[in-house]
């Protein structure tokens, strides 16, 4: 099989928060969006990165899989995976092929055929809904909110399981009405596991800083954590 | 015989075997920590008065008194408590809670110094008494040649135990509980008068004069136990008696040597015997058991050695190395876990977080999952304990080996070593460099060779050379200590120790290196970058510039870390060539207790990028904050690293921020279990486990008040984290922490 090759921005051995259990975590290069708390912004240049083979990819996540236990696995984030869907959608199989879970870690923000078929190989969509109502995501992130329903209706109908998960921004989306509207929003889909809202941080600064670009976001306080787990106890699942 | 009814009889009854009496007759459990009860009120008022008299011994300056005028030894202590009505297992080292002993016989300077360093003076009496006597300390240096002096001074070789007891022995302090001392004496006076039939050589001289020896202390062991009232010349009866007796036995050991490290070897399932047939009999509840356990281990974290500050600097925290293993599993497959190896753990509850008796969990993919999880959750709550591979050990030394100091293993009561600290390797390369020359103290201490020529390091000419120095050091080292262990034996030998082997023990040379992770480091730089040197007045290399990217050791770049396990293979072949004393085989570890800050002084800069006088990373780990590919790429450096040229053990400090294991506890402890899982599955050797916020660190340097009972693992042992020195409690914070960005 001619290996397919994919622009990756970095390689997490272990990371135990996106996803369930011990997991490596692949972050590919690339972004359409451009959200204003976006915590990687060194990623969304989408010729960036190192050109890396799916199957060089697969070997090195291999090596740790004796770290993923019965529930670990390998998770793709990025910048927005499904910009290189096939690539994801090879090291996934490959991944699949022996024993290792996948996760993919996207806003769901393109929805073609390739995406498609990258979801046949996703044991879990970790799907990133930014903000609940159109204006808001528009303005935020430069993307749609309509797209990301969209997915989120494929995965319905593929049955694959999904965490939603949403950053908490102070100011932005970190009162009730707004958790009212993403319960409402999420309420049809049965394929919905889980909700992680994750508190704003500010670690990212510097990164913007090194890159000599402005952070939208300079004044913006970090979240609370506990006003987030309030959010998080208002969040209303299907099932 | 009357103490063993109940026992399934065996092998055991009719030669000393202690393994057979507890394959025969322990009591797997396979469940979880449901079982297991708190501290009873007795414990809680017991242990709040040993809490105070632990905080004067703080606020004291680390002391709490000495007895300037007693040479310790097992009977020359009047019997001594920390509450006498309410304890249920007795005895300390001297008359009085955490005041020590003064043990002169590995060398009197040593004494007096740490007398004095704390404000005391050695009494005349002790001073006249050692005029007259040669110690172990005096032997060595008779024989030292100036070469050996120049290398220990120089830090080539350092922590030597030339100055003190090597300690690293086991007795099988179970053999008293299960035996009684009497059939002890007799099976040894068998011994000797087997010896006297053959042929009267240097060996056997020595050894029946040792084992005269052995059967005088265990004498003495009598005695001891006979002044707090009890006989241990019969077997113990019930479990009190066994945990009694169990603790003479190592009482006794630590009244007579201050070895480094005076570990317990693994006691926990043997006693967990006992307490089970109490318990089928109905007379002790779980309540009880834990009490007697709580008892017994309150006892252990009272054991103190008097040391130097300079002996402080390479091994901090005053440590023992109580090292109890915990767990394994049987040569036939079944989990060798009791619900007593849940009780010592449960100590860390019962008691609080303390850094002794070092807690090392014997971890095997065949553990039960109830006691992985365990293991897991004392390990997030209070950074107390260390895991070491079973799968990897247990086909080399059985099922009834332990763990002395930090991971070394032997075979209890049937293996011993001679401790042999530690070389510098990123020294020897230095050395190696400068022909023999050691820049920053300025003597000549190798063999005299030129100065590398060439402005830029080609890596072949200095593996080349690293080799012509390799094997002149390792001559140095094996001989080196050959003098030391040869003295020991004759000036201060193990009696007590040593009665709780077999009679024909099997002896390994422990060596042991420092700064493997700066020494591939900069083999991977002089490889893979461009090292200039940078050169004195003289014309010795003092510095490097190193320019352009290079693998670095901890990133699961097989590059690099092949570079590392060869230089440990080419050590371990390297020291072989020279026969160790008494026929012991030679080992090797990688572990450096806290020396790698003492190590890091004493040695200029280093191609790697590492400054003059920067601290090594401790044991086997990855140079600080040189992981980049993430906490499961660095273990897997690790784990690459071949136990079999490193058979004395392979440490590695894993630190990790709470958030990052896992977003709950339960998730924590999962996933601790399952990264425990991948990494033993790996074949790596040991990991001390810390799971902890940098910033607590930082916040408890700045503020010892707040966090009194902080406890985090080193390089192979736990300590307090505020009895390590500023210089070692920097270097701590400065480590890895492999956190979530």
């Amino acid at each position: 099989m001619e290996e397919l090759y994919g622009r990756v921005h970095s390689f997490q051995s272990m990371g135990t928060l996106d996803g369930p259990g011990v997991r490596s975590v692949v972050f590919l290069q690339g972004c359409p969006l451009r959200c204003c708390y976006c915590h990687n912004p060194d990623t969304w240049e989408r010729a960036g990165g190192v050109r890396t083979g799916a199957g060089a990819l697969f070997q090195r996540v291999r090596r740790y899989k004796g770290y993923f236990g019965a529930r670990g696995g390998v998770t793709v984030s990025g910048g927005e995976p499904l910009l290189q869907a096939a690539f994801v959608r090879r090291l996934f199989s490959l991944c699949r092929g022996d024993g290792i879970h996948t996760a993919l870690d996207t806003s769901g923000c393109i929805l073609d055929e390739e995406a498609r078929a990258l979801l046949d190989v996703c044991d879990l969509v970790l799907l990133d809904l930014k903000f609940t109502t159109e204006e808001a995501y528009r303005a935020h992130t430069g993307g749609s909110l309509a797209k990301t329903l969209g997915f989120l209706d494929e995965l319905e109908r593929q049955k694959i399981p999904v965490w939603i998960r949403q950053v908490i921004v102070p100011g932005f989306n970190d009162d009730e009405e707004s958790i009212g509207r993403l319960n409402s929003l999420i309420a049809p889909y049965s394929c919905v596991e889980r909700v992680e809202l994750l508190p704003f941080r500010r670690l990212c600064l510097e990164k913007y800083q090194e890159m000599g670009i402005p952070f939208p976001m300079g004044e913006i306080p970090e979240a609370d954590p506990l006003a987030v787990a309030r959010l998080q106890s208002l969040v209303r699942l299907a099932k | 015989m009357q103490q063993w009814e109940g026992f399934a009889p065996g092998r055991w009854q009719d030669k000393i075997d202690v393994r057979d009496f507890i394959q025969k007759n322990y009591t797997p459990y396979i469940g979880d920590d449901g079982f297991l009860c708190g501290a009873t009120e007795r414990t809680a008022r017991l242990m709040e008065r040993l809490n105070t008299l632990l905080k004067v011994e703080q606020e004291f300056g680390g002391v709490l008194d000495i007895d300037t005028t007693t040479v310790s030894s097992l009977t020359n202590y009047q019997p001594g408590y920390l509450c006498k009505d309410e304890e249920l297992i007795v005895g300390l080292q001297t008359n009085r809670p955490l005041k020590r002993g003064v043990n002169p016989f590995g060398g009197i300077r040593m004494a007096r110094s740490a007398c004095e360093s704390y404000g005391y003076t050695l009494s005349r009496k002790i001073e006249d008494e050692f005029t007259y006597r040669t110690t172990h300390n005096d032997g060595v240096f008779r024989v030292y040649t100036d070469e050996m002096r120049r290398a220990r001074k120089s830090g080539v070789i350092t922590g030597l135990p030339d100055a003190y007891g090597r300690g690293r022995i086991i007795g099988d302090y179970r053999r008293v509980a299960l035996y009684g001392v009497g059939r002890l004496i007799a099976e040894k006076q068998r011994d000797k008068a087997a010896l006297g039939e053959g042929e009267m050589n240097v060996d056997t001289i020595r050894l029946s004069e040792e084992l005269y020896q052995q059967i005088a202390f265990l004498q003495k062991l009598i005695e001891m136990a006979k002044m707090y009232g009890f006989d241990i010349s019969e077997p113990a009866k019930d479990a009190r008696e066994a945990i009694q007796w169990t603790y003479f036995g190592y009482l006794g050991a630590i009244k007579e040597q201050n070895g480094a490290a005076m570990s317990l070897g693994r006691v926990s399932t043997f006693l967990d015997i006992y307490l089970e047939r109490d318990m089928k009999n109905g007379v002790l509840d779980e309540s009880g058991a834990q009490e007697l356990i709580d008892d017994f281990v309150m006892k252990l974290r009272m054991a103190r050695h008097l040391r130097t500050p300079d002996y402080n600097e390479l091994f901090g925290g005053d440590p023992m190395w109580i090292t109890e293993s915990v767990g394994g599993v049987g040569e036939n497959g079944v989990p060798l876990v009791t619900r007593s190896s849940f009780r010592f753990l449960n100590t860390l509850y019962t008691l609080g977080p303390a850094p002794e008796p070092n807690l090392t969990v014997l971890w095997s993919e065949r553990l039960p999952e109830g006691f992985k999880r365990f293991c897991a959750k004392v390990s997030v709550d209070t950074d107390s304990i260390q895991y070491e591979n079973d799968d990897l050990m247990r086909p080399i030394y059985g099922d009834d080996y332990a763990i002395a100091c930090c991971v070394s293993a032997m075979k209890i009561g049937k293996q011993m070593q001679f401790f042999g600290a530690r070389c510098n390797l990123p020294k020897l390369l230095l050395l190696c460099l400068n022909g023999g020359h050691d820049q920053l103290s300025g003597i000549d201490i190798g063999p005299k060779g030129e100065v590398y020529e060439g402005e830029v390091l080609d890596y072949d000419k200095v593996t080349a050379r690293l080799d012509e120095y390799r094997a002149w050091l390792c001559k140095l080292y094996v001989n080196t200590m050959n003098v030391i262990h040869y003295m020991h034996d004759k000036y201060a030998y193990e009696k007590t120790q040593m009665a709780l082997h077999d009679t024909d023990v099997h002896r390994f040379m422990a060596f042991g290196v420092a700064g493997l992770s700066v020494l591939a480091d900069s083999l991977s730089a002089i490889k893979y970058a461009k090292v200039k040197v940078v050169r004195d007045g003289e014309g010795y290399i003092k510095d490097f510039e190193t320019t352009g990217e290079f693998p670095k050791f901890g990133n699961d770049d097989s590059r690099v870390d092949e570079i590392a396990g060869e230089q440990l293979r080419l050590m371990i072949d390297e020291l072989r060539k020279t026969p160790a004393y008494r026929g012991a085989e030679h080992t090797l570890s990688v572990l450096t207790i806290t020396s790698n800050v003492v190590y890091g002084k004493k040695t200029g800069s280093t191609p790697d990028g590492r400054k003059q006088g920067e601290p090594f990373a401790p044991g086997a780990n990855p140079m600080h904050n040189r992981e980049e590919a993430g906490a499961l790429a660095s273990l897997s450096s690790v784990a690459k690293l071949p136990y079999d040229c490193c058979r004395d053990g392979i440490s590695n400090t894993f630190s990790i921020t709470p958030g990052t294991l896992g977003k709950t506890k339960e998730e924590q402890v999962q996933n601790l279990v399952d990264i425990l899982d991948g990494y033993f599955g790996n074949r790596a050797h040991h990991i001390n486990i810390n799971v902890l916020n940098k910033q607590k660190l930082i916040e408890a340097y700045n503020d010892p008040a707040l966090y009194p009972n902080l406890t985090i693992r080193v390089s192979g042992y736990a300590v307090n984290f505020h009895k390590l020195s500023r210089e070692q409690q920097r270097e701590v914070i400065s480590r890895t922490f492999h956190e979530a960005m």
